[in-house]
């Protein structure tokens, strides 16, 4: 498979940062109550996260390693900045209903993560790949959560009545705090009930690595890391 | 071989008493109360009591058909998660919403997490919180009589007398199974008699909420105010049947006592300080979550055993 595609197909499949990596929680709980505002965190994390992986791509071997986080925390923060400001002048309602979680795209793990175990080792047009894949990912998964808990707890797609108010009571909760964490354990239920299937039928999905260093021995997840068996063994 | 030289690991005496056995004692407990509720709010009530334990139970079957796991339905506590969830729905509510309650109950808060024995909340209070929160407005609409009025609870709220009387004897406005003291409480002294529930849970319960309703309710010492506290909503019928549950109360002594007084404190602060005039069912389901850390902290000694002294080193 050309490196490229591989990275897209990483991203939005094989480590899907919502279903498979748990990363990114925060904004994955709390702004997922509509299919657009997942959409739109989605998309704005995936433009942060395509440039970030670019400027610290081509900066990599500039940053000294003793201050990488101080320097990757500069760059995020000044490309949130932008799409904060941009999102300001031309998305107002959006932007209002996401409130505060678009300038915390500054602390997301996704980004960081991204950053640290894979821009800043990598060339990059491979990295623009792996932000796009990543971002696309994590699109996907809050698109499909706030999908689900619009389409329950509203009756609504899109914004789009889709279930007349007439017959159809809206159940709540779905739109509420708990439902978030409901429809996101059906979901990534569902999404082990696919590898499991894989798996039975010979053609597994990779495990998850998960790394944010690719050091095994430092790792504090180690214990729980499906991915390292491969490697050690 | 005789049974008798045929050694087991323990337990080597067994208590008569089966899942099954105790479950049906809890149901013919709760029958006055149902049997009450229905006539005093008519049919919709007993076809949402049936359809709530048709639901549970079904659903209940069905996933172990799934999970290929042997059925447990015979051990009729999907029927009392059921029975219980219905007596605390309002009568008025869409038979198809008690249907995702009972759904929700079995499969969400019991199945998933293991099964009987395994869940760490009561699946008919964590269903009824579920609905309260997903269909707010269906589930506090009470009507009696066919005229949608205020539960008792709510007129005491609002400053208005009420008539503790007709509380005791159950004709109020509220859900199926809590308006009538009496009939809950028969069910309840006949579930003491056999033995199934131990009063030091609904005991604590009860005195440490009458204390806090004293110290911080407002009104002094209101007899009539604290019996129309006592006696409404679904404090009863939790006290005695809910925060009871085996699975999700404290099993040792001084974890009783303990738990009762959570629930106390935390009803009365709902009631007293929350949104809702009922806080029943949230206290409950609070305090079953710390069942586990009450339980670390209460564990009795064991005979014989001596407190560990500090060596000085």
């Amino acid at each position: 498979m050309n490196k490229n595609v591989e990275r897209l197909y990483n991203g939005i499949i094989k480590e899907n940062p919502t279903f498979v990596l748990m990363l990114g929680m925060c904004p994955t709980l709390a702004v997922t109550s509509s299919a657009i505002n997942g959409l739109g965190m989605g998309l704005s994390t995936t433009v942060v996260l395509i440039l970030s992986n670019l400027l610290i791509s081509a900066f990599r071997k500039v940053i000294p390693n003793g201050v990488r986080m101080p320097a990757y925390i500069v760059i995020v923060a000044s490309l949130v900045t932008i799409v904060q400001f941009v999102m300001e002048a031309y998305t107002p309602s959006l932007s209002a209903s996401l409130g505060v979680y678009i300038p915390l795209i500054v602390v997301n793990c996704i980004i960081l993560g991204r950053a640290e175990s894979y821009a800043s080792k990598n060339p990059i047009v491979l990295s623009i790949f792996d932000g796009i894949g990543m971002g696309l990912g994590f699109t996907v998964g809050l698109t499909s959560i706030g999908l689900v808990r619009e389409f329950l707890g509203a009756g609504q797609l899109f914004g789009h009545q889709v279930l007349s108010l007439d017959w159809f009571t809206p159940i709540t909760i779905f739109v509420m705090a708990p439902g978030a964490f409901l429809v996101l354990a059906f979901l990534v239920a569902g999404m082990n009930i696919i590898r499991k299937k894989m798996d039975a039928k010979g053609k597994p999905l990779a495990a998850p690595s998960g790394c944010l260093t690719g050091d095994c021995a430092s790792c504090g997840q180690s214990a729980m890391c499906t991915g390292k068996k491969a490697k050690t063994e | 071989m005789s049974d008798l030289y045929h050694v087991s690991s323990s337990p080597h005496v067994r208590d008569k008493d089966t899942t099954s056995k105790i479950m049906l004692y809890v149901i013919i407990a709760l029958l006055p109360a149902s049997i009450f509720g229905i006539i005093n709010f008519g049919l919709h009530a007993l076809l949402l009591i049936l359809v709530t334990i048709a639901s549970c139970v079904a659903s209940e079957w069905i996933f172990e058909k799934i999970v290929h796991k042997k059925s447990t339905i015979n051990d009729l506590s999907a029927v009392v998660t059921g029975l219980l969830l219905a007596l605390n729905l309002p009568p008025t509510l869409p038979w198809w919403e008690a249907v995702i309650g009972g759904v929700f109950a079995i499969v969400i808060v019991k199945m998933l997490f293991g099964g009987l024995g395994q869940n760490f909340m009561n699946p008919a209070l964590g269903a009824r919180c579920f609905l309260l929160i997903a269909f707010a407005a269906d589930m506090t609409k009470f009507a009696f009589d066919g005229v949608t009025g205020a539960t008792p609870l709510a007129q005491i709220r609002a400053g208005e007398d009420v008539n503790v009387m007709d509380m005791l004897i159950g004709r109020t406005a509220g859900t199926i199974g809590e308006t009538s003291v009496i009939c809950i409480l028969i069910g309840a002294i006949f579930l003491i008699l056999m033995g199934v529930i131990d009063l030091r849970i609904p005991a604590t319960y009860i005195i440490t909420f009458v204390i806090f309703i004293l110290l911080f309710g407002g009104h002094g010492f209101d007899g009539n105010y604290i019996a129309a506290q006592l006696c409404g909503g679904g404090l009863m019928l939790g006290a005695f049947f809910m925060a009871t549950d085996y699975v999700t109360s404290p099993i040792t002594p001084t974890g009783k006592i303990i738990f009762g007084i959570c629930l106390g404190v935390l009803t009365g602060l709902f009631r007293v300080c929350g949104a809702n005039a009922e806080g029943v069912s949230f206290a409950i389901i609070l305090s079953n979550l710390l069942v586990p850390i009450i339980e670390k902290f209460t564990v009795p000694k064991a005979f014989g055993q001596v407190k560990e002294v500090k060596k000085d080193e």
